[in-house]
């Protein structure tokens, strides 16, 4: 599970980008941590469209490290995550973005889990209460 | 209260809901889910220049063919389905139909080996590097074939080796249509 | 001959499995024995006849028949010997010939135990089973026949797909079957109770022990799937939440559920339809993930080959075997109901809580996996759902359960009191939270909301769980903990375990794609990685570029990790080889991808603190499951049918009917 969103968890990216790093031809990333992490989550979250089901931070293939580099020279050019997704879906449509957009279509997905939760509840409750008028029994 | 009838009708909720899924698998299963339809139909070409594969110094790209009705291949000298699709391609530049390419993922002197062994039905074609074109255009694979008219708009994104069905069934009527409304 | 002799096998297999799922029903309602009896012995040929066509079918691989179709598309002459045994799974017809043998297998176990049960029930309960066994049999014999012919016929096969040419290959599958395919078991005897009209605890007490053994089956195989993508995918992921994970994953999550209210139902009698309810969904669940991987509608890195009839044919199968059980169920489910009172704090309402919840996460999970084809069948524009999504609709549910976990164990039936119960963790509750607080920022320097969260969580689950044999430790008159109560603390304590190991390589990995050439050094995560020499190497059946990476700490030599990039000229694929250095504590991995021109190299490395620990859980709680599901009260079936109290001290009484039953 990547359970990472730069919001929730804590830049440990540090440690990747920092160092005597200058050795190698060159480093998919960003100097700056914070950028770094933000870039790392954000890939997460864009599909290999030639891949089924990775995302382009997982796949080895070719379409996967030009969109990973279109994404860094976005980002390098001050664009944000919606603005790059944007972009991403206007040239490979919604299916690239691992987060389906907030539309008429995906209300129902993303209104689910709190329904959902909201439901469970009330079925807890009525369940309880049920059984809260009904009679104990004599245990041992 | 209807308590008990509604208490009743609760069981039959998972056979409901099954049946519902039932319907939705047996429309998925009339369906292909590897099909898709491109954002960039009927949307202007994105502009490009890059490097001429034949000569570095030189610069190929949208300027070239602004004004005329023509095809964009994205190609490789190493995939089997560009080769699949190669002869048909000469076919169709021997007939006067423009074609220039794009050569992403490969090596230059294996793709001018190959073009030269296999023959070369490019006009021109281009090299993309770090493939920034090919995001551009949405391209997600190779081969890929682009029908660009004269205004610079795409009429038709197809993905995978292009045959004589797809040429007289999906780009000809396009070229007709012109991206008219459906 | 022999390809055909396997087919003949298979035509026999169908038919005693007919006579299975046929004649012992018509004899349950009908009263007659003779009918009834014919059950057992049934269930035995079907299995010799399954057993035979696996056998010869293994048989045609390892001997290289490639006149047979499917021997042809997944084997080669050069395959090693154990790939070659292994590919008799490795593609659709073949995985479905061990998913009947897994059926057969449970079925006879079920078959041999049931002598202690009523004929009435056993029968129907075979008679289920035999219903299903038909139905994916005849679906082989049908449409995925793994033993026709293919003439004229080639010399040599196409070679197995290499990403399944692994050890873990080896166990994953069967592992996977045996849970997957055992949630058929608790369904057939959900069946049989509804058919009968009535459920009590003699029911509860025989479905229990079969429905944990099916879910720890179902646990090891998932830890192994999970495992072994994450190094033959290779990149550092464990979990993609690809449909065919959650196909696996969604059996398990019931399976969960069910494990606990039959809990409930055994104890107490109550929840019945839900646990009836449970049982049937858990199947279905395992029916349909079948379907999703087999008929092409969705997309994913697993699937088989996209063949709409068979789906079709499948979706059959699900219509009729488990439309047919929640049908039994809208019908008959009603009259299962039974009073039985409890309060608010109390065993009952947690486990209310664990039943509702775990739902709401498998509802959530079905909702987004299916969802790109329910778009895509409304012809509204495609989407596509993944990880971001699935991990934030899992947890929402997940954690407030791994939350009320702690209380829970602790809860006395019936009815409690909430201040004592809080009075009695709080200690324990506070140091979770602390530790979750403090732990971090000692080995990682910093610290998250999230982590903290999940951290406490964690450590909480895992503390409270030994809180029992603790205190007994610690209180010399204090009763012994049965097997049962050994195996409750065990699984729950794998779970806290397997929450920590997630939270902290969710939160603390390190990952870096670099392009290197021999000769550089680089940094990852405290590790100095130095690219030593790439090369060229020949395999059995492959040519690959190696890398030697030499990674050091603190100028102290580690390891040298030699990650691959392979060639298998026979299917035409390239895969990348990763290469793991392991310890229990982290995980240092690196891959290589492309060549990117002049000698350099895309590699990529990976930091993953405490990823052993993923898994060690989950092994953890199915070893707690195994414990559980062979506790003696399990074993005795006859001492406890006359009604005789098992003398076991501080065990709450077990299910010894007030109600006389069973039948």
């Amino acid at each position: 599970m990547r359970g990472r969103l730069t919001r929730w968890f804590p830049v440990l990216t540090l440690l990747a980008v920092s160092g005597a790093l200058a050795q190698v031809d060159s480093i998919e990333g960003f100097e700056d941590p914070e950028l770094n992490a933000r870039y790392r989550d954000l890939i997460h979250t864009i599909r290999c469209m030639q891949c089924q089901n990775q995302s382009i931070a997982e796949s080895p293939s070719v379409i996967a490290a030009g969109l990973r580099r279109e994404v860094r020279s976005m980002m390098a050019e001050g664009r944000t995550n919606g603005e790059i997704r944007d972009y991403l879906a206007s040239r490979y449509g919604d299916f690239i973005n691992f987060l389906p957009p907030w539309r008429p279509s995906t209300w129902l997905l993303w209104i689910a889990p709190a329904l959902l939760m909201l439901g469970g509840g009330l079925v807890f409750a009525r369940v309880l209460r049920a059984r809260m008028r009904q009679p104990m029994e004599d245990l041992e | 209260m209807s308590s008990n009838r509604a208490n009743a009708w609760r069981f039959a909720i998972p056979a409901i809901v099954l049946g519902v899924l039932a319907a939705f698998f047996l429309r998925g299963l009339m369906l292909d889910p590897a099909y898709y339809e491109s954002p960039l139909v009927c949307q202007a070409a994105p502009e490009f220049s890059l490097p001429d594969l034949a000569d570095a110094s030189r610069r190929v790209g949208t300027a070239d063919f602004a004004g005329r009705t023509v095809l964009l291949n994205v190609w490789n000298s190493w995939c089997a389905p560009c080769r699949e699709e190669h002869p048909f391609l000469l076919e169709l530049a021997a007939s006067g139909v423009p074609i220039y390419g794009i050569n992403w993922d490969d090596e230059r002197d294996k793709a001018l080996a190959w073009l030269h062994t296999a023959g070369n039905p490019f006009v021109a074609s281009a090299v993309d590097e770090v493939g920034e074109v090919a995001v551009a255009y949405g391209v997600y694979g190779y081969p890929e074939t682009f029908l660009i008219d004269g205004d610079g708009t795409i009429l038709v994104k197809h993905f995978g080796p292009l045959t004589p069905e797809d040429w007289s069934g999906k780009m000809l009527p396009a070229m007709e249509a012109e991206c008219a409304v459906d | 001959m022999i390809p055909e002799l396997g087919q003949f096998a298979l035509v026999l297999a169908v038919c005693l499995s007919l006579c299975q799922a046929a004649l012992p029903l018509a004899g349950s309602f009908t009263g007659r024995n003779d009918l009834m009896q014919l059950a057992r012995p049934a269930a035995a040929g079907q299995f010799v006849f399954v057993g035979l066509a696996f056998a010869v079918l293994a048989y045609l691989f390892l001997t290289d028949d490639f006149s047979v179709e499917f021997v042809f598309l997944n084997s080669n002459s050069d395959l090693p010997s154990a790939y070659k045994f292994t590919a008799v799974w490795g593609g659709h017809e073949g995985s479905l010939l061990l998913w009947s043998l897994m059926l057969a297998g449970w079925t006879l176990a079920v078959a041999f135990a049931s002598r202690s049960q009523p004929l009435e029930f056993s029968s129907r309960v075979l008679g289920v089973l035999g219903i299903v066994s038909s139905g994916i049999l005849l679906f082989t014999l049908l449409t995925s026949n793994p033993f026709q012919r293919l003439l004229p016929y080639f010399p040599e096969g196409r070679d197995l797909n290499p990403l399944l040419q692994d050890p873990g290959m080896v166990v994953h599958p069967p592992m996977l079957y045996l849970g997957y395919v055992g949630m058929s078991v608790p369904f057939a005897f959900a069946v049989a109770a509804l058919l009968a009209g009535r459920l009590d605890r003699n029911w509860a007490r025989w479905t229990r022990p079969w429905t944990i053994g099916a879910w720890l089956f179902l646990t090891c195989g998932i830890a192994l799937g999970s495992w072994w993508a994450y190094y033959e995918v290779g990149w550092g992921g464990w979990w993609f939440w690809d449909p065919v994970e959650n196909a696996s994953f969604l059996p398990w999550l019931m399976a969960t559920a069910l494990v606990h209210s039959l809990a409930v139902t055994e104890r107490r009698g109550i929840f019945k339809s839900w646990t009836v309810l449970l049982a049937i969904s858990a199947f279905t669940l395992s029916l349909l993930g079948t379907f999703l991987v087999r008929s092409g509608v969705i997309q994913s890195v697993h699937s088989f080959a996209n063949d709409p009839a068979r789906g079709l044919f499948i979706l059959g199968l699900l219509l009729l075997i488990s439309g047919g059980a929640f049908v039994l169920y809208a019908l008959r489910a009603a009259s299962l109901e039974s009073e039985g009172g409890f309060h608010p704090v109390s065993r009952e309402s947690f486990l209310l809580a664990n039943n509702v919840l775990l739902v709401v996460a498998t509802a959530l999970i079905l909702l987004g996996t299916l969802y790109p084809l329910f778009v895509d069948a409304l012809n509204l524009p495609e989407v596509s759902i993944g990880e971001p999504y699935f991990n934030f609709v899992f947890l929402l549910p997940m954690l407030p359960l791994g939350v009320l976990l702690g209380f829970g164990m602790h809860a006395a039936w019936q009815k409690m009191s909430g201040r004592k119960l809080l009075r009695q963790l709080f200690w324990p509750l506070a140091v979770s939270i602390a530790l979750a607080l403090v732990l971090p920022f000692i080995f990682f320097g910093t610290n998250s909301f999230m982590t903290v969260v999940g951290l406490a969580t964690g450590i909480w689950v895992g503390f409270s769980s030994f809180l029992m044999p603790l205190g007994r430790l610690f209180n010399a008159e204090a009763v012994r903990l049965s097997r049962a109560q050994w195996g409750m603390c065990i699984a729950h304590f794998g779970v806290g375990v397997f929450i920590i190991a997630a939270t902290v390589t969710s939160g603390y990995s390190v990952e870096q794609d670099v392009a290197a050439r021999e000769g550089q050094q680089w940094q990852l995560a405290g590790y100095e990685l130095d690219f030593r020499e790439l090369r060229r190497i020949e395999g059995q059946n492959f040519t690959a570029d190696e890398a030697e990476i030499e990674v050091r700490r603190d100028g102290r030599y580690v390891a040298t990790l030699r990650p691959q990039r392979r060639d298998y000229p026979v299917r035409e694929v390239v895969m990348t080889e990763s290469a793991i250095d392991a310890n229990p504590f982290r995980d240092v991995l690196i891959a290589l991808s492309d060549s990117v021109g002049d000698g350099a190299w895309a590699v990529h490395a990976r930091y993953k603190p405490l990823i052993r620990f993923v898994w060690i859980g989950c092994v953890i709680m199915a070893l707690g499951g195994l414990l559980a599901a062979t506790d003696s009260r399990y074993r005795r079936p006859k001492e406890l049918r006359a009604g005789v109290k098992p003398t076991e001290g501080a065990k709450p009484a077990v299910g010894v009917p007030a109600e006389e039953g069973g039948r």
